[in-house]
């Protein structure tokens, strides 16, 4: 997945790759999950996949960064298929997982620089630097010594962020990066997304059915349904998509009565 | 659990394949080590000594009687090395120990922690298997000897208060001196590192394969427990067959 050789400062801008995923089918239990995707995601990019809760969203993530093997189908990272080991190792890739998915057995700094350690890419004394550079950048500071449990749910998620970028990587995927979040977290988490691009030129995926982030962040969109692109466009040709399944996902709201 | 006999044999091999980066982990294998060194040092010795005590208690009045009093220490010396040393102390280890590492490893598959590191290309095996089984394979035989040396002196110590025998201390362990030798030390240790070695396959396989929420890990600790317990009482008697004539 990650290629351990990476030394780049992440204030360099890395070129983003260019993502294909043809024909992606994936079954669980003889569930059929994924039902032949077939997208293109430009570097550089951020490309949101939305969908309602069930639709396959981040089955399709998943396979995104190997996690999970398609039945069928391939997926193509700058033209060459992730699905041979030593051509994902090529390429740096990370995922901000929905929960955080921080280890929880080491305090923040340690899951920041967890990557770092583990491949011994720097000496400490350099990754403890860095840590606390990522940790700036991302909005936090004297939190390297605390234990995860003692975060905020905003605060898990950007350390998360930090931790997916100190593998300064070429593809990041986000698995629903403003659920549990109250609204002012979530438009930190989506300026956070958009300054990644800015800064880093990376591609991003991101995965959500929050249609305020969705529309805030995206380059394009793609809504999923019953494991199926439905339609992919920028949000504005999203929003006029006459599709009835598109136009109820978008417009659903509560109705008072009275 | 003998469909997933296989699995946990494919455990096994892969952590050997991954032994080369044991160094790399030696900063973990200490901490586990120290970890199973102090969670389970005080119960070893109480129930070492209670054991030794109550084998002389079953053992020796009966022999006394029978004009075998100089058999004592050497029958309780050679139950305590060869089986329940090892045995006792794998059991005791697997509820303690096995427990922990089903419990923590499956709340880390369960809370996709085990999923991050391999986005980090961090294999969970070199990670989290390798050093808790050079870990408990190093501490469970160390604890056993500990054991022997309390066991015996749990016997002796019964031996010499007990109306019924009053076998003086010294000579309890001359009386062992004639019939337990090193080599039947070593033997009880062999097998532990063996248990070990079950305990700790069966516990990390339990951990990595947990489904569902917190009922999940629930139900893998308990597996870890019992599995392990089943395969440590079947391995002994293959272990005690195949090291009696050595």
């Amino acid at each position: 997945m990650n290629s351990p050789a990476n030394n780049h400062s992440p204030e360099q801008p890395v070129a983003g790759v260019r993502l294909i995923v043809r024909g992606l089918h994936k079954s669980f239990d003889g569930q059929a999950v994924l039902n032949g995707i077939d997208l293109e995601v430009q570097p550089g990019e951020i490309f949101v996949i939305m969908g309602p809760s069930g639709s396959g969203k981040s089955v399709l993530l998943k396979h995104l960064i190997g996690l999970e093997a398609p039945d069928a189908g391939e997926i193509l990272i700058n033209g060459q298929s992730i699905s041979t080991p030593e051509i994902a190792a090529q390429y740096r890739m990370a995922l901000v997982f929905q929960s955080g998915a921080l280890l929880n057995s080491l305090t923040v700094g340690e899951n920041v620089g967890l990557y770092l350690t583990e491949h011994r890419l720097k000496p400490p004394e350099e990754i403890e630097k860095v840590v606390a550079a990522m940790l700036e950048d991302v909005g936090l500071k004297d939190v390297v010594d605390k234990m995860p449990s003692e975060l905020s749910g905003g605060m898990k998620k950007r350390v998360a962020i930090a931790r997916a970028l100190i593998i300064d990587p070429q593809l990041i995927l986000y698995d629903e990066p403003t659920s549990e979040l109250d609204p002012i977290s979530s438009v930190v988490i989506g300026n956070e997304i958009l300054n990644l691009k800015r800064r880093i030129h990376v591609t991003s995926v991101v995965v959500t059915h929050d249609r305020d982030l969705a529309f805030g962040v995206a380059d394009r969109i793609a809504v999923i349904a019953e494991g199926k692109i439905v339609t992919v466009g920028t949000p504005a040709e999203v929003k006029s998509f006459n599709d009835p399944l598109v136009q109820d996902f978008l417009r659903a709201d509560f109705k008072r009565g009275g | 659990m003998f469909e997933n006999i296989g699995d946990i044999v494919l455990l096994f091999w892969r952590t050997l394949l991954a032994l080369p980066h044991a160094w790399r982990q030696r900063q973990k294998v200490l901490e586990q080590f120290f970890e199973i060194g102090n969670a389970s040092l005080l119960m070893v010795c109480m129930l070492s000594f209670f054991i030794g005590g109550v084998i002389c208690l079953n053992f020796g009045p009966p022999l006394v009687e029978r004009s075998f009093t100089n058999a004592v220490g050497g029958v309780v010396g050679l139950a305590i090395a060869l089986e329940l040393a090892p045995v006792m102390m794998a059991i005791l280890i697997a509820g303690r120990i096995g427990s922990a590492m089903a419990a923590e490893i499956g709340s880390m598959r369960v809370y996709q922690e085990i999923d991050a590191l391999r986005t980090m290309n961090i294999n969970p095996i070199q990670y989290l298997v390798l050093p808790r089984l050079i870990a408990i394979a190093a501490a469970l035989p160390l604890l056993v000897v500990f054991s022997v040396l309390v066991g015996w002196f749990g016997g002796a110590v019964v031996a010499d208060l007990n109306s019924h025998m009053e076998i003086p201390f010294k000579a309890f362990f001359a009386d062992m001196k004639d019939l337990v030798g090193l080599k039947d030390v070593v033997k009880g240790v062999i097998k532990s590192f063996f248990f070990a070695l079950i305990v700790g396959v069966v516990s990390c396989h339990q951990g990595l394969t947990t489904i569902g929420g917190p009922r999940g890990i629930g139900r893998s600790v308990t597996k870890a427990v019992v599995n392990s317990i089943v395969l440590i009482v079947v391995f002994d008697y293959i272990l005690t067959r195949l090291l009696l004539n050595e």
